[in-house]
């Protein structure tokens, strides 16, 4: 039931009725065509802009898959939703903007502490409050990281095209199921909306992976134990007679309940970060052009990367040691090979849709003598070619 | 000496017995509700292993999850219906109850309260309405009747109580029943009805907080507040007849409405199979 239908059965059906080859498409309905081939058979969600052509085609093609959309009242009953249906075994999806994000955000932490795989997509647009509703944005970096409250771990990663989207929504997938962690995707409102072409693979070169399940008897009665050492317990279902507890309050590894003991949440909250941590491989990546002997850094992410890298290969041309760092999976963000390619660079430009969010992750990692701008821009109209290049020039 | 209590107790059995004691005060009425669900359950002999059972947050929540032993999913504040309905559709065969207070189910959370029953998915909803938030300190709620003394209404209250059962019968539910924990056996009939109907079904309990209303409201014993439910209870075919005056501080009791519509589900899975056939997908 991880899959509603057996799986050869959901790799004829995609097979039939998606035909790889290129289509002309939305990124919205990249997000939804890539969750339909990670697996995803149950969305729900409450239409927002500019999220929603991907609630649309889910709706259109769920069905036809065996697969379940729902329209819920509102954002929070959403993502309630989702959990509910995640633990009876299902790869579940919901695409929201800025205010329904915010929404979400008390069940999303519900979802990290219940330790329950979901994938939420948050196509970003202009804020705060309804802001410029119809246009794009990258203003929920740290809203995706910090929005719920407590310590808490979260990944989130962010596509740069349509293409990237349809790949990146799976990976998204794949790492709530490998994790057993929501996983936010940060989208935006341009690219959901430009349509490109968009190639559409054969399921066979999609990569699909599937949670944990108990083993054993003994697995089943610790849905928040560690028993592989890797710190994600395996996901006992709901009906299957394990009799299993879930709550969001601090609960030892039988999920009863133990608010009162100190040593139980410390335990319980730091494994949920450790298996975030030390899973790096699961989930870190990045991009890079031209870094080898880049003197000018360009850090960006998601839409603005896009213009980044234009800005960069026309420095290029002028003689100018200009490279491009991209950061796919922005939380947790890729410290590591940051720090490394700080050193090396003599000025780095952060160029993102917001006043400057990215850039104090950014910061974290490089000396003090490197020379640290932000290049950034709001109103709804992402950055250009020509704005970026022109700062390149600048410390050039 | 716990223990002993335990033993003698015939449902038992349906109990996650390392959860107990329960941590509801002395006289509360979540033990009846505790009780009279377990004797439901066991009336109908439904196993348990095709049950979940879901709560949102506040003394009542705790009644059945963690205590009743099945699956039970302890939510957010409010969403326990939404939570239930993601369950409801990966497990449509299973019996999927929540079992909430009145603050969580139809303060916070009456949007969904509402929109399950105008959708009306099969979930079984029992909620607790005791006039207030008990687990928070006893603070005013949705529910509580109009003059009644609260935390925060310290001089009185002047809201208008919401009419739970009378609001989700008129939102479309499929079965609706209002007991008190006065009148243990309806109460099991009710549950029972409930669980078997199929569509969305609530059974309101008006319940005793003698902790955090009772004693603000001059029935600081469990047994006072049941005789003042006794006393003024009136079994829906006579309040039918009677005005809105007459019914003000009375607490109409018995079945709302018990009828068939298409339940979401089934709806869904229809048109799944609709929607398959039409695009001739079935496996040939
Ligand atoms: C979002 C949110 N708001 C407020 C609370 C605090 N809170 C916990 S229980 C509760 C009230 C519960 O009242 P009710 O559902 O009537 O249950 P009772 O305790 O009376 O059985 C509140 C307000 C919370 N946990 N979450
Ligand atoms: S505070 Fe009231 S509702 Fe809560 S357990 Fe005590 S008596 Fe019951």
């Amino acid at each position: 039931m991880i899959i509603r239908g057996n799986e050869p059965e959901q790799l004829r059906l995609l097979r039939k009725l998606y035909k790889p080859g290129n289509y002309f498409m939305q990124g919205n309905e990249a997000v939804a065509y890539g969750a339909l081939f990670a697996g995803c058979r149950f969305y729900a969600g409450y239409p927002i802009t500019p999220s929603s052509e991907i609630a649309e085609t889910m709706a259109r093609e769920l069905p036809k898959l065996g697969g379940y959309y729902l329209q819920m009242e509102d954002e929070i009953g959403s993502i309630a939703a989702m959990v509910g249906a995640s633990w009876t075994g299902f790869k579940v999806m919901t695409a929201t903007a800025g205010p329904g994000f915010s929404l979400m955000q008390e069940n999303l932490g519900y979802a990290v502490m219940t330790e329950t795989p979901l994938v939420l997509v948050d196509v970003q647009r202009s804020g705060p409050s309804t802001g410029q509703a119809t246009k794009g944005a990258q203003g929920d970096f740290f809203q995706a990281r910090w929005g719920t409250h407590g310590d808490h771990p979260i990944v989130a990663v962010s596509p740069t095209s349509g293409q990237d989207a349809f790949w990146e929504t799976i990976r998204a997938f794949n790492i709530a199921e490998k994790l057993r962690t929501p996983v936010v995707v940060l989208f935006d409102g341009v690219l959901a909306h430009t349509r490109e072409q968009i190639k559409i693979p054969d399921v066979s070169e999609v990569e699909i992976t599937y949670r944990k399940l108990p083993e054993n008897e003994e697995e089943a009665r610790l849905p928040f134990g560690d028993p592989h050492g890797d710190g994600v317990p395996p996901m006992p279902l709901f009906g299957h007679g394990y009799f299993t507890h879930v709550t969001g309050s601090t609960h030892k590894e039988t999920g009863l309940r133990d608010v009162y003991t100190p040593e139980v949440h410390d335990r319980l909250v730091r494994r949920i970060h450790r298996k975030i941590e030390k899973n790096r491989e699961v989930y870190e990546k990045y991009e890079e052009h031209f870094t080898d002997d880049a003197e000018i850094l360009v850090v960006s992410w998601g839409v603005t990367a896009r213009p980044a890298l234009g800005a960069v290969l026309r420095a290029r041309e002028e003689g100018i040691k200009a490279g491009l760092f991209v950061p796919k999976t922005v939380h947790p963000f890729p410290a590591e090979r940051m720090r490394e390619l700080g050193k090396r660079a003599r000025a780095i430009l952060v160029a993102e849709m917001n006043l400057g969010q990215m850039i104090i992750e950014v910061e974290r990692y490089v000396n003090d003598d490197v020379l640290l701008k932000g290049v950034n821009k709001i109103g709804g109209v992402p950055l250009t070619v020509e704005e970026i290049l022109r700062e390149i020039r600048g410390v050039a | 000496m716990a223990k002993k209590i335990y033993s003698t107790y015939p449902m038992v059995k349906y109990l996650r017995k390392e959860a107990l004691p329960t941590a509801l005060c002395p006289g509360c009425g979540g033990g009846t509700v505790l009780n009279a669900f377990a004797n439901a359950i066991d009336g109908l002999k439904i196993d348990p292993k095709d049950l979940v059972v879901v709560s949102g947050i506040g003394c009542s929540a705790w009644i059945a999850s963690p205590y009743f032993l099945a699956d039970t999913l302890h939510t957010t504040h409010g969403r326990a219906i939404a939570f239930a309905t993601g369950v409801k559709v990966g497990l449509p065969d299973k019996k999927v109850v929540v079992i909430s207070g009145d603050g969580d189910l139809a303060s916070i959370g009456g949007n969904h309260l509402l929109h399950a029953a105008r959708r009306n998915i099969d979930i079984t909803v029992i909620l607790v309405n005791n006039f207030i938030y008990g687990m928070t300190g006893g603070q005013v709620a949705p529910t509580t009747p109009f003059g009644a003394k609260t935390t925060t209404s310290p001089y009185r209250n002047i809201e208008h109580p919401l009419k739970i059962s009378e609001t989700v019968a008129a939102a479309g539910a499929s079965y609706v029943a209002r007991w008190t924990t006065a009148h243990v056996y309806q109460l099991i009939e009710s549950i029972k009805k409930a669980l078997q109907v199929k569509g969305f079904s609530l059974v309101e309990v008006i319940s005793q907080c003698p902790v955090q209303f009772g004693r603000r409201n001059k029935m600081k014993e469990p047994a006072e507040m049941l005789r003042w439910f006794l006393k003024n209870s009136v079994p829906i075919s006579r309040a039918r007849n009677m005005s809105p005056e007459e019914l003000e501080g009375k607490f109409v009791i018995g079945e709302f409405v018990n009828r068939e519509r298409p339940e979401f589900t089934t709806e869904l899975n229809k048109l799944i199979d609709e929607v398959q056939e039409h695009f001739g997908l079935k496996e040939e």
